[in-house]
């Protein structure tokens, strides 16, 4: 277990390095230049020259990223060409709105797509699970943008009972994570109806049915538990898709997030933010398939990490 | 043959069909069959306020913020937007499919290295990845599909590398190996003939996985430029109308989904009939 973990995290630290370099190698021969940027059009050229020296930009790509990388162990993200602040701080402060609408997603997602694979799974080929179905392929085939759009239109100008966008209260969460949680529940619901039609078909659940156990509990303690597991592997999955699905979500109800933080700053080609929000994503995705790998014991004792 | 006349048995997989052939026909045929020139505005295409018009006799599906027949976008829209999608799933599956049977049937350093290079880019947040590349190279077609296709690769490469290394250890290699065959004699004549399947069902999925992200990158307002229409860029354009004139969001959205929904569907009937171990699962 020990020996597994450390292997886990030295793998981690290299995919992470990889990521931080194709980043950076890509973010380096784009053809917009940021010091021009800066100084805006009207600029002499020895004026963006000054601020390309002062950036350190000027310098060969192997030392520009030699330096980015001694400054991002120290914790040092770099500063923001345009706001002039510390990219760590400005992503820190939108941490706390995005995890808050990442964990609701993941929630109602699990809340509908449990039940619905559940339900799909026990009521197989006929009608509920066919319609269950054919709603979750909807979910996996709508653009989240035409989703916002739409729930924006019906619940918030139509009927008036969510406000249209922003952050604050409760009643701001309400849309933006049935968005994510309701499009996002389609892959859960199809991967756990076809965990949960495998398992029925095992011998011990035919066993416990022929001990004359209730079907609600060869369904929910028998086959659930053993079904369950894929789903802690998509969990992990699904934080690296939220990281990148959230930019949209975010942009379209206003919310404060790191995905709006991100798009803003691809637009004024703020290369130090958009390098940090990818790192931190890239970040959150490894942890979610570690901690999905590391679960996946206790979930089903069978499973053994080998070092 | 056998495999698409099954196929069309299915009342979903016959269903999706038609809205493909649809869809693909009206692109195709949209100089003949679009009602009016897609950019071309109309005087009488706006209120006196100048907002846009809900469907009528003369524009069925109503007109844009410009005063643009909606119906004759929508139909130049989906050339760009299954040239697009259609063009970065090529890119993707040509791509994927090589790197995939290269690292399984290779294996050894050269393998695992190409595999740890694809458990690279799974941690890379790919939305991210495209719109950052898409902002920045002004997007021409060919980029916004160069751009998805650099995304989309990869599970195509993950699926067909296992499924390589599961061939390549099936007893008839090694019994074709005994006889003298040489390794591209069996690339040939075993392995790519037992992947294609494979190879089919994520070519039809990805094409629902490439048209969705051309629909975002444009809805973000970084895929394809106007007036190009695509169905993506038309609900960019027309986002700030969608409390009033909700139909120039809604029908291009109606539309995206459609055929995203047609293609999965597809490729979902296909995985059924191609794969036989995914077949008791229905």
């Amino acid at each position: 277990m020990k020996t597994y973990i450390l292997r886990r995290l030295g793998q981690s630290f290299f995919i992470l390095l990889g990521v931080s370099f194709i980043t950076f190698l890509l973010l380096y021969i784009l053809p917009a230049d940021p010091a021009r940027q800066i100084a805006g059009r009207s600029a002499t050229p020895e004026a963006v020259a000054n601020i390309r020296a002062q950036l350190g930009l000027d310098q060969p790509l192997f030392v520009q990223y030699w330096n980015y990388l001694i400054n991002l162990f120290q914790g040092d993200f770099g500063r923001s060409y345009l706001q002039k602040t510390d990219v760590a701080e400005l992503i820190q402060s939108r941490m706390a709105p995005t995890l808050l609408l990442m964990f609701s997603a993941i929630l109602i997602e699990l809340l509908i797509g449990l039940a619905a694979g559940i339900y799909s799974a026990v009521r197989r080929g006929k009608g509920g699970d066919k319609t269950i179905m054919v709603l979750s392929f909807i979910g996996v085939s709508s653009p989240q943008f035409i989703a916002a759009i739409l729930v924006l239109y019906i619940f918030a100008v139509k009927l008036s009972w969510f406000p249209i966008g922003g952050y604050g209260t409760f009643a701001h969460l309400v849309l933006p994570a049935l968005t994510l949680g309701v499009l996002g529940s389609g892959w859960y619901s199809r991967v756990m109806r076809s965990s949960m039609i495998d398992i029925l078909r095992q011998d011990y659940i035919r066993t416990a049915r022929a001990k004359g156990a209730k079907e609600n509990r060869v369904v929910f303690v028998h086959a659930f538990r053993n079904a369950v597991l894929p789903i802690v592997a998509m969990i992990g999955i699904d934080i690296g898709i939220f990281m990148s699905g959230i930019v949209v979500v975010e942009s379209v109800f206003g919310w404060p997030g790191i995905g709006q933080l991100a798009w803003q700053a691809i637009q004024r080609v703020d290369i130090p933010i958009i390098m940090g929000v990818t790192l931190v994503s890239a970040i959150a995705i490894v942890i979610g398939n570690l901690i999905a790998d590391l679960l996946a014991p206790f979930v089903d004792p069978r499973i053994k990490l080998k070092g | 043959m056998k495999t698409f006349k099954r196929l069309l048995k299915r009342k979903i997989a016959l269903f999706s069909f038609a809205v493909i052939i649809l869809i693909v026909a009206s692109a195709i045929f949209a100089p003949l069959l679009a009602p009016y020139d897609p950019n071309q505005q109309f005087e009488q295409g706006l209120t006196l306020q100048g907002s846009p018009l809900a469907p009528n006799s003369e524009f069925i599906l109503g007109t844009d913020l410009l005063g643009r027949d909606l119906l004759s976008r929508l139909m130049y829209g989906a050339r760009t937007s299954l040239f697009i999608g259609l063009l970065a799933n090529g890119f993707a599956v040509l791509l994927g499919t090589f790197i995939g049977v290269v690292a399984g049937f290779v294996r050894g350093r050269i393998g695992s290295a190409i595999m740890r290079f694809t458990d690279l880019m799974m941690a890379f947040p790919a939305l991210l990845l495209a719109i950052t590349l898409a902002a920045i190279f002004s997007p021409s077609l060919f980029i916004v599909a160069l751009v998805i296709a650099m995304v989309n690769w990869v599970q195509i490469a993950r699926v067909i590398y296992t499924q390589t290394i599961s061939i390549s250890e099936k007893e008839f290699i090694e019994a074709s190996r005994s006889l003298g065959a040489t390794n591209t004699r069996i690339l040939r004549r075993h392995v790519l003939p037992h992947l294609a399947p494979f190879v089919m069902v994520w070519a039809t999925l990805g094409i629902s996985t490439t048209v969705l992200l051309e629909a975002t990158l444009s809805f973000l307002g970084i895929g394809v430029r106007p007036p190009t229409p695509s169905w993506g860029n038309i609900i960019f354009e027309n986002q700030t109308y969608f409390s009033t004139a909700p139909w120039l969001v809604f029908i291009p959205g109606a539309a995206i989904i459609l055929l995203a929904l047609a293609f999965n569907f597809l490729g979902d009937a296909l995985r059924d009939e191609l794969d036989p171990t995914q077949r008791g699962r229905q």
